[in-house]
Protein backbone atom coordinates (compact mmCIF):
# COMPACT_ATOMS: atom_id res chain seq x y z
CA UNK A 1 0.00 0.00 0.00
CA UNK A 2 1.04 3.65 -0.67
CA UNK A 3 2.33 5.14 2.06
CA UNK A 4 1.77 9.30 2.20
CA UNK A 5 1.98 12.29 4.06
CA UNK A 6 -0.79 12.22 5.73
CA UNK A 7 -0.64 8.26 6.84
CA UNK A 8 3.12 9.63 7.91
CA UNK A 9 1.74 12.22 9.90
CA UNK A 10 -0.85 9.94 11.81
CA UNK A 11 1.26 7.32 12.72
CA UNK A 12 3.83 10.01 14.09
CA UNK A 13 0.99 11.02 15.96
CA UNK A 14 0.21 8.02 16.95
CA UNK A 15 3.19 7.16 18.28
CA UNK A 16 4.46 10.48 19.90
CA UNK A 17 6.71 10.59 17.62
CA UNK A 18 8.21 13.58 15.68
CA UNK A 19 10.40 12.74 12.06
CA UNK A 20 13.01 14.73 10.34
CA UNK A 21 11.34 15.85 6.90
CA UNK A 22 14.59 13.59 5.51
CA UNK A 23 13.57 10.53 7.98
CA UNK A 24 9.73 11.08 6.55
CA UNK A 25 10.58 10.48 3.17
CA UNK A 26 12.97 7.84 4.29
CA UNK A 27 9.82 6.08 6.18
CA UNK A 28 7.84 6.66 3.34
CA UNK A 29 9.55 4.04 1.14
CA UNK A 30 10.52 1.79 3.69
CA UNK A 31 7.38 1.20 5.74
CA UNK A 32 5.46 0.78 2.51
CA UNK A 33 7.90 -1.77 1.30
CA UNK A 34 7.43 -3.66 4.44
CA UNK A 35 3.75 -3.74 4.39
CA UNK A 36 3.62 -4.19 0.96
CA UNK A 37 5.65 -7.30 1.88
CA UNK A 38 3.11 -8.07 4.93
CA UNK A 39 0.59 -8.05 2.46
CA UNK A 40 1.50 -11.71 1.68
CA UNK A 41 -0.47 -12.29 4.22
CA UNK A 42 -3.70 -12.60 2.34
CA UNK A 43 -2.27 -15.37 0.36
CA UNK A 44 -3.39 -17.70 3.38
CA UNK A 45 -7.14 -18.28 3.95
CA UNK A 46 -7.55 -17.88 7.87
CA UNK A 47 -11.28 -17.97 7.61
CA UNK A 48 -11.85 -20.64 10.36
CA UNK A 49 -8.45 -19.55 12.20
CA UNK A 50 -8.72 -18.71 15.97
CA UNK A 51 -6.66 -15.39 16.29
CA UNK A 52 -3.36 -16.70 19.04
CA UNK A 53 -2.17 -13.63 20.67
CA UNK A 54 -0.09 -16.01 23.16
CA UNK A 55 1.55 -19.18 22.89
CA UNK A 56 0.08 -20.81 25.43
CA UNK A 57 -3.79 -20.77 26.55
CA UNK A 58 -4.00 -18.54 29.83
CA UNK A 59 -6.28 -17.76 32.00
CA UNK A 60 -5.82 -15.07 34.75
CA UNK A 61 -3.40 -16.23 36.86
CA UNK A 62 -3.77 -15.38 40.46
CA UNK A 63 -1.66 -14.86 43.36
CA UNK A 64 -2.55 -15.06 47.09
CA UNK A 65 -3.46 -11.57 48.59
CA UNK A 66 -0.37 -11.59 50.44
CA UNK A 67 1.37 -8.11 51.61
CA UNK A 68 4.64 -7.54 50.56
CA UNK A 69 6.94 -4.43 50.85
CA UNK A 70 6.77 -2.02 47.83
CA UNK A 71 9.90 0.69 47.12
CA UNK A 72 10.35 4.08 48.62
CA UNK A 73 9.49 7.02 47.22
CA UNK A 74 13.44 7.84 46.62
CA UNK A 75 14.00 4.63 44.80
CA UNK A 76 11.38 5.11 42.42
CA UNK A 77 12.63 8.71 42.44
CA UNK A 78 16.02 7.87 41.88
CA UNK A 79 15.91 7.50 37.46
CA UNK A 80 13.34 10.55 37.42
CA UNK A 81 14.80 13.33 34.83
CA UNK A 82 13.59 15.84 36.65
CA UNK A 83 11.53 16.00 39.96
CA UNK A 84 10.52 18.21 42.84
CA UNK A 85 9.71 18.20 46.33
CA UNK A 86 9.37 14.27 46.26
CA UNK A 87 7.38 14.37 43.01
CA UNK A 88 8.04 13.93 39.10
CA UNK A 89 8.13 16.96 37.81
CA UNK A 90 6.32 18.09 34.70
CA UNK A 91 5.34 20.72 32.91
CA UNK A 92 1.48 22.35 32.88
CA UNK A 93 -0.99 19.84 31.75
CA UNK A 94 -4.44 22.10 32.29
CA UNK A 95 -4.43 25.27 30.99
CA UNK B 1 46.47 -21.66 32.48
CA UNK B 2 45.97 -22.33 29.60
CA UNK B 3 41.42 -22.51 29.49
CA UNK B 4 40.61 -21.72 25.89
CA UNK B 5 39.35 -25.34 25.24
CA UNK B 6 37.91 -25.65 28.45
CA UNK B 7 34.27 -25.57 28.87
CA UNK B 8 32.34 -23.55 31.87
CA UNK B 9 31.55 -27.18 33.61
CA UNK B 10 35.33 -28.16 33.70
CA UNK B 11 36.41 -24.64 34.38
CA UNK B 12 33.94 -25.53 37.22
CA UNK B 13 35.59 -28.43 38.27
CA UNK B 14 38.96 -26.97 38.08
CA UNK B 15 38.25 -24.41 40.58
CA UNK B 16 36.93 -26.85 42.76
CA UNK B 17 39.95 -29.02 42.63
CA UNK B 18 42.16 -25.73 43.76
CA UNK B 19 43.81 -25.81 39.97
CA UNK B 20 42.84 -22.64 39.38
CA UNK B 21 40.91 -19.47 41.52
CA UNK B 22 37.47 -17.94 40.62
CA UNK B 23 39.37 -14.71 41.04
CA UNK B 24 42.06 -15.72 38.31
CA UNK B 25 40.11 -16.58 35.67
CA UNK B 26 38.25 -13.30 36.56
CA UNK B 27 41.31 -11.17 36.05
CA UNK B 28 42.17 -13.26 32.81
CA UNK B 29 38.61 -12.48 31.30
CA UNK B 30 39.26 -8.78 32.20
CA UNK B 31 42.60 -9.06 30.82
CA UNK B 32 41.54 -10.59 27.21
CA UNK B 33 38.74 -7.41 27.53
CA UNK B 34 41.32 -4.96 27.48
CA UNK B 35 43.31 -6.44 24.37
CA UNK B 36 40.38 -7.11 22.62
CA UNK B 37 37.42 -5.20 22.87
CA UNK B 38 38.51 -2.28 20.95
CA UNK B 39 38.24 -4.66 18.08
CA UNK B 40 34.89 -6.10 19.35
CA UNK B 41 32.53 -3.78 21.43
CA UNK B 42 30.89 -6.36 23.14
CA UNK B 43 30.64 -4.70 26.43
CA UNK B 44 28.61 -1.36 27.15
CA UNK B 45 29.93 -1.96 30.37
CA UNK B 46 32.58 -4.01 32.58
CA UNK B 47 32.56 -4.05 36.46
CA UNK B 48 36.40 -4.69 36.88
CA UNK B 49 36.20 -3.95 40.43
CA UNK B 50 33.14 -5.40 41.62
CA UNK B 51 33.58 -8.51 39.54
CA UNK B 52 37.03 -9.19 41.27
CA UNK B 53 35.55 -8.37 44.65
CA UNK B 54 32.90 -11.04 43.78
CA UNK B 55 34.79 -13.39 42.63
CA UNK B 56 37.25 -13.38 45.88
CA UNK B 57 34.27 -13.79 47.92
CA UNK B 58 32.45 -16.79 45.95
CA UNK B 59 36.07 -18.63 46.28
CA UNK B 60 36.14 -18.28 49.97
CA UNK B 61 32.97 -19.74 50.10
CA UNK B 62 33.53 -22.60 47.42
CA UNK B 63 36.93 -23.11 50.00
CA UNK B 64 35.22 -23.44 52.84
CA UNK B 65 33.34 -26.30 51.13
CA UNK B 66 30.07 -25.38 50.69
CA UNK B 67 28.33 -26.85 47.04
CA UNK B 68 26.99 -23.66 45.31
CA UNK B 69 26.49 -24.83 41.73
CA UNK B 70 28.43 -26.67 39.32
CA UNK B 71 29.16 -23.18 37.95
CA UNK B 72 30.09 -21.25 41.33
CA UNK B 73 33.12 -19.05 40.46
CA UNK B 74 32.87 -18.59 37.10
CA UNK B 75 32.54 -15.55 35.45
CA UNK B 76 30.34 -14.25 32.70
CA UNK B 77 28.13 -11.37 31.73
CA UNK B 78 24.55 -10.17 30.98
CA UNK B 79 23.02 -8.53 27.85
CA UNK B 80 22.24 -4.98 28.98
CA UNK B 81 18.59 -5.33 28.81
CA UNK B 82 18.23 -7.37 31.86
CA UNK B 83 18.24 -5.14 34.52
CA UNK B 84 21.04 -5.37 37.27
CA UNK B 85 20.56 -3.93 40.28
CA UNK B 86 22.67 -0.63 40.37
CA UNK B 87 24.04 -1.20 37.50
CA UNK B 88 23.28 0.86 34.10
CA UNK B 89 20.78 -1.26 31.83
CA UNK B 90 20.78 0.82 29.05
CA UNK B 91 19.29 -1.68 26.10
CA UNK B 92 21.75 -0.25 23.51
CA UNK B 93 19.79 2.81 23.74
CA UNK B 94 19.96 6.88 24.64
CA UNK B 95 16.50 6.46 25.90
CA UNK B 96 18.21 4.50 28.77
CA UNK B 97 21.49 5.61 28.98
CA UNK B 98 21.66 6.58 32.43
CA UNK B 99 19.05 3.91 33.81
CA UNK B 100 20.07 2.40 36.78
CA UNK B 101 17.24 -0.40 38.05
CA UNK B 102 16.16 -0.39 41.36
CA UNK B 103 16.06 -4.38 41.14
CA UNK B 104 17.49 -7.42 39.67
CA UNK B 105 16.10 -9.07 37.11
CA UNK B 106 15.16 -12.92 38.17
CA UNK B 107 17.74 -14.36 36.46
CA UNK B 108 20.52 -12.32 37.98
CA UNK B 109 19.51 -13.49 41.29
CA UNK B 110 19.45 -16.76 40.15
CA UNK B 111 22.76 -16.70 39.11
CA UNK B 112 23.92 -14.81 41.65
CA UNK B 113 22.94 -17.41 43.79
CA UNK B 114 24.79 -20.16 41.85
CA UNK B 115 28.11 -18.25 42.62
CA UNK B 116 28.00 -16.41 39.03
CA UNK B 117 30.68 -13.69 38.82
CA UNK B 118 29.59 -10.90 36.79
CA UNK B 119 31.57 -9.31 34.37
CA UNK B 120 29.89 -6.47 32.81
CA UNK B 121 26.53 -5.72 30.49
CA UNK B 122 26.77 -6.98 26.80
CA UNK B 123 26.22 -4.85 23.37
CA UNK B 124 22.57 -5.49 21.58
CA UNK B 125 20.60 -4.09 18.57
CA UNK B 126 19.28 -0.94 20.81
CA UNK B 127 15.80 -2.50 22.45
CA UNK B 128 17.17 -5.69 20.81
CA UNK B 129 15.51 -4.26 17.57
CA UNK B 130 17.96 -5.89 14.50
CA UNK B 131 19.86 -8.66 13.60
CA UNK B 132 23.04 -7.36 13.74
CA UNK B 133 24.47 -5.01 16.70
CA UNK B 134 24.23 -2.09 14.38
CA UNK B 135 21.24 -0.27 15.72
CA UNK B 136 23.03 -0.06 19.29
CA UNK B 137 23.42 3.48 20.67
CA UNK B 138 27.11 2.29 21.53
CA UNK B 139 28.09 1.64 18.37
CA UNK B 140 28.28 -1.62 16.36
CA UNK B 141 29.89 -4.73 17.78
CA UNK B 142 32.01 -6.62 15.65
CA UNK B 143 32.45 -10.35 14.73
CA UNK B 144 35.65 -11.87 16.67
CA UNK B 145 35.87 -13.71 13.30
CA UNK B 146 36.80 -11.20 11.01
CA UNK B 147 36.08 -7.57 12.66
CA UNK B 148 34.39 -6.43 9.06
CA UNK B 149 31.49 -8.04 10.18
CA UNK B 150 29.05 -8.24 12.20
CA UNK B 151 28.04 -10.26 14.94
CA UNK B 152 24.82 -10.61 13.91
CA UNK B 153 22.03 -9.56 16.85
CA UNK B 154 20.27 -8.48 18.40
CA UNK B 155 22.18 -10.62 21.29
CA UNK B 156 25.77 -9.78 19.55
CA UNK B 157 27.36 -9.09 22.13
CA UNK B 158 26.38 -11.81 24.71
CA UNK B 159 27.56 -14.38 21.29
CA UNK B 160 30.83 -12.27 20.06
CA UNK B 161 31.93 -12.28 24.40
CA UNK B 162 31.72 -15.94 24.06
CA UNK B 163 33.44 -16.23 20.99
CA UNK B 164 36.68 -13.45 21.65
CA UNK B 165 36.57 -15.15 25.37
CA UNK B 166 35.78 -11.88 26.99
CA UNK B 167 33.32 -13.96 28.99
CA UNK B 168 32.88 -17.88 29.79
CA UNK B 169 29.34 -17.97 29.03
CA UNK B 170 26.56 -15.01 28.74
CA UNK B 171 22.84 -14.25 28.61
CA UNK B 172 21.18 -13.40 25.98
CA UNK B 173 17.54 -12.64 24.76
CA UNK B 174 15.70 -13.88 21.78
CA UNK B 175 12.64 -12.19 20.25
CA UNK B 176 13.04 -13.71 17.07
CA UNK B 177 15.88 -15.14 16.73
CA UNK B 178 17.90 -12.82 18.89
CA UNK B 179 19.92 -15.51 20.45
CA UNK B 180 20.13 -18.24 18.30
CA UNK B 181 21.59 -15.94 14.63
CA UNK B 182 24.21 -14.22 16.59
CA UNK B 183 25.03 -17.56 17.73
CA UNK B 184 24.88 -19.29 14.28
CA UNK B 185 27.51 -15.81 12.61
CA UNK B 186 29.94 -16.16 15.87
CA UNK B 187 30.09 -19.82 16.32
CA UNK B 188 28.84 -20.52 19.39
CA UNK B 189 25.89 -22.37 21.20
CA UNK B 190 22.68 -20.76 22.39
CA UNK B 191 19.42 -22.13 23.57
CA UNK B 192 16.10 -19.85 23.02
CA UNK B 193 13.96 -21.76 25.73
CA UNK B 194 10.28 -22.55 25.83
CA UNK B 195 8.00 -19.21 26.12
CA UNK B 196 7.89 -19.17 30.05
CA UNK B 197 9.95 -21.21 31.33
CA UNK B 198 12.62 -18.57 32.31
CA UNK B 199 11.20 -15.75 33.91
CA UNK B 200 11.38 -12.18 32.56
CA UNK B 201 11.29 -10.28 35.36
CA UNK B 202 13.65 -7.29 34.85
CA UNK B 203 13.86 -7.88 30.68
CA UNK B 204 13.26 -4.63 29.35
CA UNK B 205 10.28 -5.83 27.38
CA UNK B 206 10.06 -5.56 23.32
CA UNK B 207 7.28 -8.24 22.54
CA UNK B 208 6.14 -9.43 25.73
CA UNK B 209 4.03 -13.38 23.74
CA UNK B 210 7.62 -13.71 22.05
CA UNK B 211 10.31 -12.76 24.39
CA UNK B 212 12.22 -15.09 26.36
CA UNK B 213 16.08 -15.17 27.90
CA UNK B 214 18.23 -17.73 27.09
CA UNK B 215 22.34 -18.94 27.70
CA UNK B 216 25.24 -18.54 24.78
CA UNK B 217 28.03 -21.03 25.75
CA UNK B 218 31.13 -22.97 25.00
CA UNK B 219 29.51 -25.80 24.23
CA UNK B 220 25.37 -27.24 24.73
CA UNK B 221 26.11 -28.83 27.91
CA UNK B 222 27.28 -25.47 29.49
CA UNK B 223 24.29 -23.74 27.74
CA UNK B 224 22.30 -26.52 29.51
CA UNK B 225 23.12 -26.30 32.45
CA UNK B 226 22.55 -22.19 32.89
CA UNK B 227 19.53 -23.08 31.58
CA UNK B 228 18.98 -25.24 34.68
CA UNK B 229 19.71 -22.08 36.71
CA UNK B 230 17.77 -19.69 35.62
CA UNK B 231 14.27 -21.09 34.09
CA UNK B 232 11.30 -22.16 36.87
CA UNK B 233 8.38 -20.65 38.07
CA UNK B 234 8.62 -17.26 39.33
CA UNK B 235 5.26 -15.56 40.63
CA UNK B 236 6.89 -11.82 39.47
CA UNK B 237 6.05 -13.32 36.10
CA UNK B 238 2.51 -13.81 34.87
CA UNK B 239 3.45 -15.52 31.88
CA UNK B 240 5.76 -18.02 33.81
CA UNK B 241 4.31 -21.52 33.81
CA UNK B 242 4.31 -23.64 36.65
CA UNK B 243 7.10 -26.78 37.22
CA UNK B 244 9.06 -25.29 34.59
CA UNK B 245 12.07 -26.84 35.73
CA UNK B 246 14.18 -28.94 33.07
CA UNK B 247 16.19 -32.03 34.18
CA UNK B 248 18.80 -33.02 31.84
CA UNK B 249 20.78 -35.51 33.38
CA UNK B 250 19.56 -37.89 30.30
CA UNK B 251 20.68 -35.77 27.89
CA UNK B 252 24.27 -36.50 28.15
CA UNK B 253 24.42 -40.30 26.95
CA UNK B 254 25.91 -38.82 23.74
CA UNK B 255 23.22 -40.63 21.34
CA UNK B 256 20.82 -40.00 18.59
CA UNK B 257 19.67 -43.56 18.47
CA UNK B 258 15.98 -43.70 17.44
CA UNK B 259 15.44 -39.73 17.28
CA UNK B 260 13.31 -38.68 14.51
CA UNK B 261 14.43 -35.82 12.62
CA UNK B 262 12.61 -33.84 10.33
CA UNK B 263 14.16 -31.68 7.43
CA UNK B 264 11.46 -28.85 6.31
CA UNK B 265 12.13 -28.78 2.55
CA UNK B 266 10.72 -25.55 1.74
CA UNK B 267 13.33 -24.40 4.43
CA UNK B 268 16.46 -24.91 1.97
CA UNK B 269 15.06 -23.21 -0.88
CA UNK B 270 15.86 -19.41 -2.57
CA UNK B 271 17.51 -17.29 -0.29
CA UNK B 272 19.88 -20.10 1.15
CA UNK B 273 23.76 -19.74 0.76
CA UNK B 274 24.84 -22.93 -1.05
CA UNK B 275 27.67 -23.14 1.69
CA UNK B 276 25.50 -23.20 4.85
CA UNK B 277 22.73 -25.44 2.72
CA UNK B 278 25.87 -27.77 2.20
CA UNK B 279 26.95 -27.24 5.55
CA UNK B 280 23.38 -28.16 7.29
CA UNK B 281 22.71 -31.05 5.22
CA UNK B 282 26.01 -32.77 6.04
CA UNK B 283 25.68 -32.40 9.44
CA UNK B 284 22.17 -33.88 9.09
CA UNK B 285 24.50 -37.06 7.29
CA UNK B 286 26.24 -36.72 10.69
CA UNK B 287 23.32 -37.08 12.91
CA UNK B 288 21.91 -40.35 10.65
CA UNK B 289 25.59 -41.96 10.72
CA UNK B 290 24.91 -41.63 14.32
CA UNK B 291 21.45 -43.65 13.97
CA UNK B 292 18.92 -41.04 13.95
CA UNK B 293 15.91 -41.25 11.57
CA UNK B 294 16.30 -38.49 9.23
CA UNK B 295 13.34 -37.56 7.07
CA UNK B 296 12.29 -34.87 4.83
CA UNK B 297 9.06 -33.08 4.98
CA UNK B 298 7.28 -30.00 3.72
CA UNK B 299 6.17 -27.02 5.74
CA UNK B 300 4.82 -24.30 3.62
CA UNK B 301 2.91 -22.16 6.03
CA UNK B 302 6.79 -20.92 7.50
CA UNK B 303 6.94 -19.02 4.60
CA UNK B 304 4.90 -16.78 6.13
CA UNK B 305 6.54 -16.46 9.24
CA UNK B 306 8.33 -13.52 8.67
CA UNK B 307 5.43 -10.99 7.81
CA UNK B 308 3.14 -12.60 10.63
CA UNK B 309 6.20 -12.18 13.07
CA UNK B 310 6.63 -8.27 12.05
CA UNK B 311 3.30 -7.62 12.68
CA UNK B 312 2.87 -9.27 16.18
CA UNK B 313 6.12 -7.95 17.31
CA UNK B 314 5.60 -4.38 16.18
CA UNK B 315 2.67 -4.31 17.65
CA UNK B 316 3.60 -5.55 21.20
CA UNK B 317 6.52 -2.99 20.79
CA UNK B 318 4.53 0.12 20.01
CA UNK B 319 2.69 -0.68 23.16
CA UNK B 320 5.45 -1.49 25.20
CA UNK B 321 8.02 1.29 24.68
CA UNK B 322 4.96 4.05 24.87
CA UNK B 323 6.18 3.79 28.62
CA UNK B 324 9.05 5.82 27.24
CA UNK B 325 7.59 9.80 28.08
CA UNK B 326 10.14 11.63 29.47
CA UNK B 327 8.93 11.82 32.86
CA UNK B 328 9.15 8.60 34.94
CA UNK B 329 13.01 7.48 33.77
CA UNK B 330 14.94 7.73 31.25
CA UNK B 331 15.79 10.65 28.45
CA UNK B 332 14.34 13.36 28.90
CA UNK B 333 14.50 16.40 26.27
CA UNK B 334 14.53 20.08 27.72
CA UNK B 335 13.39 21.28 24.12
CA UNK B 336 9.73 22.71 24.06
CA UNK B 337 7.51 23.84 27.34
CA UNK B 338 4.24 21.64 27.02
CA UNK B 339 3.67 18.53 28.18
CA UNK B 340 3.33 16.85 24.13
CA UNK B 341 6.71 18.78 23.57
CA UNK B 342 8.11 16.41 26.39
CA UNK B 343 6.56 13.45 24.88
CA UNK B 344 7.28 14.44 20.96
CA UNK B 345 11.40 15.70 21.83
CA UNK B 346 12.10 12.94 24.55
CA UNK B 347 11.05 9.78 22.13
CA UNK B 348 12.20 11.31 19.23
CA UNK B 349 15.92 12.39 20.43
CA UNK B 350 15.77 9.31 22.65
CA UNK B 351 14.91 6.48 20.27
CA UNK B 352 16.81 5.55 17.33
CA UNK B 353 15.78 4.82 13.61
CA UNK B 354 15.05 1.05 13.65
CA UNK B 355 12.99 1.24 16.83
CA UNK B 356 10.92 4.36 15.57
CA UNK B 357 10.08 2.47 12.39
CA UNK B 358 9.04 -0.51 14.48
CA UNK B 359 6.52 1.83 16.70
CA UNK B 360 5.19 3.32 14.00
CA UNK B 361 4.79 -0.52 12.04
CA UNK B 362 3.27 -1.54 15.37
CA UNK B 363 0.85 1.68 15.61
CA UNK B 364 -0.23 1.31 12.17
CA UNK B 365 -0.97 -2.13 12.35
CA UNK B 366 -3.28 -1.47 15.69
CA UNK B 367 -4.97 1.19 14.37
CA UNK B 368 -8.32 1.59 13.58
CA UNK B 369 -9.75 0.46 10.53
CA UNK B 370 -6.29 -1.21 9.75
CA UNK B 371 -6.45 -3.53 12.99
CA UNK B 372 -8.39 -6.74 11.22
CA UNK B 373 -6.73 -6.58 7.90
CA UNK B 374 -2.79 -6.51 9.78
CA UNK B 375 -3.08 -7.30 13.30
CA UNK B 376 -5.40 -9.85 13.78
CA UNK B 377 -4.70 -11.12 10.30
CA UNK B 378 -1.23 -11.51 12.05
CA UNK B 379 -2.43 -13.84 14.94
CA UNK B 380 -4.24 -15.77 12.78
CA UNK B 381 -1.07 -16.90 10.71
CA UNK B 382 0.53 -16.91 13.91
CA UNK B 383 -2.19 -19.76 14.71
CA UNK B 384 -1.89 -21.41 11.96
CA UNK B 385 1.98 -21.60 12.35
CA UNK B 386 1.63 -22.96 15.55
CA UNK B 387 -0.82 -25.41 14.12
CA UNK B 388 1.93 -26.50 11.30
CA UNK B 389 4.51 -27.06 14.47
CA UNK B 390 1.98 -29.01 16.22
CA UNK B 391 1.69 -31.60 13.43
CA UNK B 392 5.31 -31.57 12.50
CA UNK B 393 5.85 -32.91 16.06
CA UNK B 394 3.34 -35.77 16.14
CA UNK B 395 5.76 -37.08 13.53
CA UNK B 396 9.15 -35.86 14.08
CA UNK B 397 11.16 -35.37 17.71
CA UNK B 398 12.57 -32.46 16.58
CA UNK B 399 13.25 -30.29 13.49
CA UNK B 400 16.94 -29.55 11.77
CA UNK B 401 17.24 -26.34 9.92
CA UNK B 402 19.34 -23.78 9.10
CA UNK B 403 19.44 -20.88 11.82
CA UNK B 404 20.73 -17.99 9.24
CA UNK B 405 20.29 -18.31 5.61
CA UNK B 406 23.89 -16.68 5.40
CA UNK B 407 27.32 -16.38 7.71
CA UNK B 408 27.66 -12.73 9.05
CA UNK B 409 27.58 -10.20 6.82
CA UNK B 410 29.51 -6.88 6.10
CA UNK B 411 29.29 -4.09 8.72
CA UNK B 412 27.10 -1.40 6.59
CA UNK B 413 25.89 -4.31 4.14
CA UNK B 414 22.15 -4.41 5.01
CA UNK B 415 21.70 -1.19 6.74
CA UNK B 416 19.89 0.99 3.99
CA UNK B 417 17.07 -1.81 3.77
CA UNK B 418 15.61 -3.04 6.97
CA UNK B 419 13.10 -5.25 4.88
CA UNK B 420 16.26 -7.03 3.65
CA UNK B 421 17.52 -7.37 6.98
CA UNK B 422 14.64 -9.24 8.29
CA UNK B 423 14.48 -11.47 5.77
CA UNK B 424 17.88 -12.81 7.35
CA UNK B 425 15.02 -13.88 10.41
CA UNK B 426 13.32 -16.53 7.84
CA UNK B 427 14.00 -19.42 9.77
CA UNK B 428 14.40 -18.13 13.24
CA UNK B 429 10.93 -16.29 13.80
CA UNK B 430 8.20 -18.66 13.54
CA UNK B 431 9.99 -20.38 16.79
CA UNK B 432 8.80 -17.55 18.96
CA UNK B 433 5.38 -17.71 17.40
CA UNK B 434 4.61 -20.84 18.61
CA UNK B 435 6.16 -20.72 21.76
CA UNK B 436 8.61 -23.68 21.40
CA UNK B 437 12.12 -24.17 22.38
CA UNK B 438 15.62 -23.86 19.73
CA UNK B 439 19.40 -24.09 19.94
CA UNK B 440 21.74 -23.45 17.71
CA UNK B 441 24.68 -25.21 17.53
CA UNK B 442 28.26 -24.58 15.46
CA UNK B 443 28.30 -27.09 12.37
CA UNK B 444 30.81 -25.61 9.96
CA UNK B 445 32.14 -22.55 7.94
CA UNK B 446 31.21 -20.57 4.76
CA UNK B 447 33.89 -20.42 1.63
CA UNK B 448 34.36 -16.58 3.50
CA UNK B 449 35.97 -18.47 6.77
CA UNK B 450 32.58 -17.36 8.43
CA UNK B 451 31.18 -19.86 11.03
CA UNK B 452 27.66 -21.59 9.87
CA UNK B 453 24.98 -22.64 12.70
CA UNK B 454 22.56 -25.25 12.76
CA UNK B 455 18.99 -24.89 14.75
CA UNK B 456 17.07 -27.80 16.24
CA UNK B 457 13.87 -27.06 16.83
CA UNK B 458 11.18 -29.22 19.23
CA UNK B 459 7.91 -28.82 20.83
CA UNK B 460 7.50 -27.05 24.30
CA UNK B 461 9.36 -27.93 26.94
CA UNK B 462 11.68 -30.30 25.14
CA UNK B 463 14.95 -28.99 26.01
CA UNK B 464 16.44 -32.19 27.09
CA UNK B 465 16.04 -33.95 24.16
CA UNK B 466 17.34 -31.36 21.83
CA UNK B 467 20.41 -30.90 23.91
CA UNK B 468 20.86 -34.71 23.82
CA UNK B 469 20.86 -34.19 20.20
CA UNK B 470 23.29 -30.88 19.91
CA UNK B 471 25.38 -32.74 22.72
CA UNK B 472 25.88 -36.26 20.83
CA UNK B 473 27.02 -34.04 17.72
CA UNK B 474 29.13 -32.20 19.29
CA UNK B 475 31.21 -34.94 21.05
CA UNK B 476 31.04 -36.34 17.50
CA UNK B 477 32.22 -32.66 15.60
CA UNK B 478 34.71 -30.02 16.79
CA UNK B 479 33.21 -27.19 15.05
CA UNK B 480 32.26 -25.80 18.19
CA UNK B 481 36.08 -26.04 19.72
CA UNK B 482 37.35 -23.84 16.59
CA UNK B 483 38.61 -20.53 17.89
CA UNK B 484 38.66 -17.05 15.74
CA UNK B 485 42.39 -15.59 15.18
CA UNK B 486 41.48 -13.05 17.51
CA UNK B 487 42.16 -15.68 20.82
CA UNK B 488 44.96 -17.54 19.57
CA UNK B 489 48.27 -16.15 20.25
CA UNK B 490 48.20 -15.40 24.47
CA UNK B 491 44.70 -14.71 24.98
CA UNK B 492 43.29 -17.98 27.34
Amino acid sequence: MEINDELITYLEDLSRLKLSEEEEEKAKVDLGKILNYIDKLNELDTTDVEAMSHPFAFTNNFRDDILTGSSDREIILANAPVKKDGCFKVPKTVE
Amino acid sequence: MDFSNKTALEIGQMIKNKEISSVEITKQMFENIKKTEKNINAYISVFEDVAVKEAEKVQAEIDKGEEISPLAGIPMAVKDNICTKGYNTTCGSKMLENFVPPYNATVVDKLKSAGAVILGKLNMDEFAMGGSTETSYFGTAKNPWDSERVTGGSSGGSAAAVAAEEAIYTLGSDTGGSIRQPCSFCGVSGIKPTYGSVSRYGLVAFASSLDQIGPVGRDIKDCATVLEIISGHDVKDSTSIKDSSFDFSKSFDGSVKGLKIGIPKNYFGEGLDSDVKDSVLKSAETLKSLGADIQEFEMPVVDYAIPAYYVVACAEASSNLSRYDGIKYGYRSDKGDGILDVFYNSRSEGFGMEVKRRIMLGSFVLSSGYYDAYYKKGLKVRGLIKNSFDEAFSKYDMILSPTAPTTAFKIGENTSDPLKMYLGDIYTVSVNLAGIPAVNIPCGFGKNGMPIGMQLIGKAFSEPVLVKAAYAFQLNTDFHLKKPEIVKGGLA
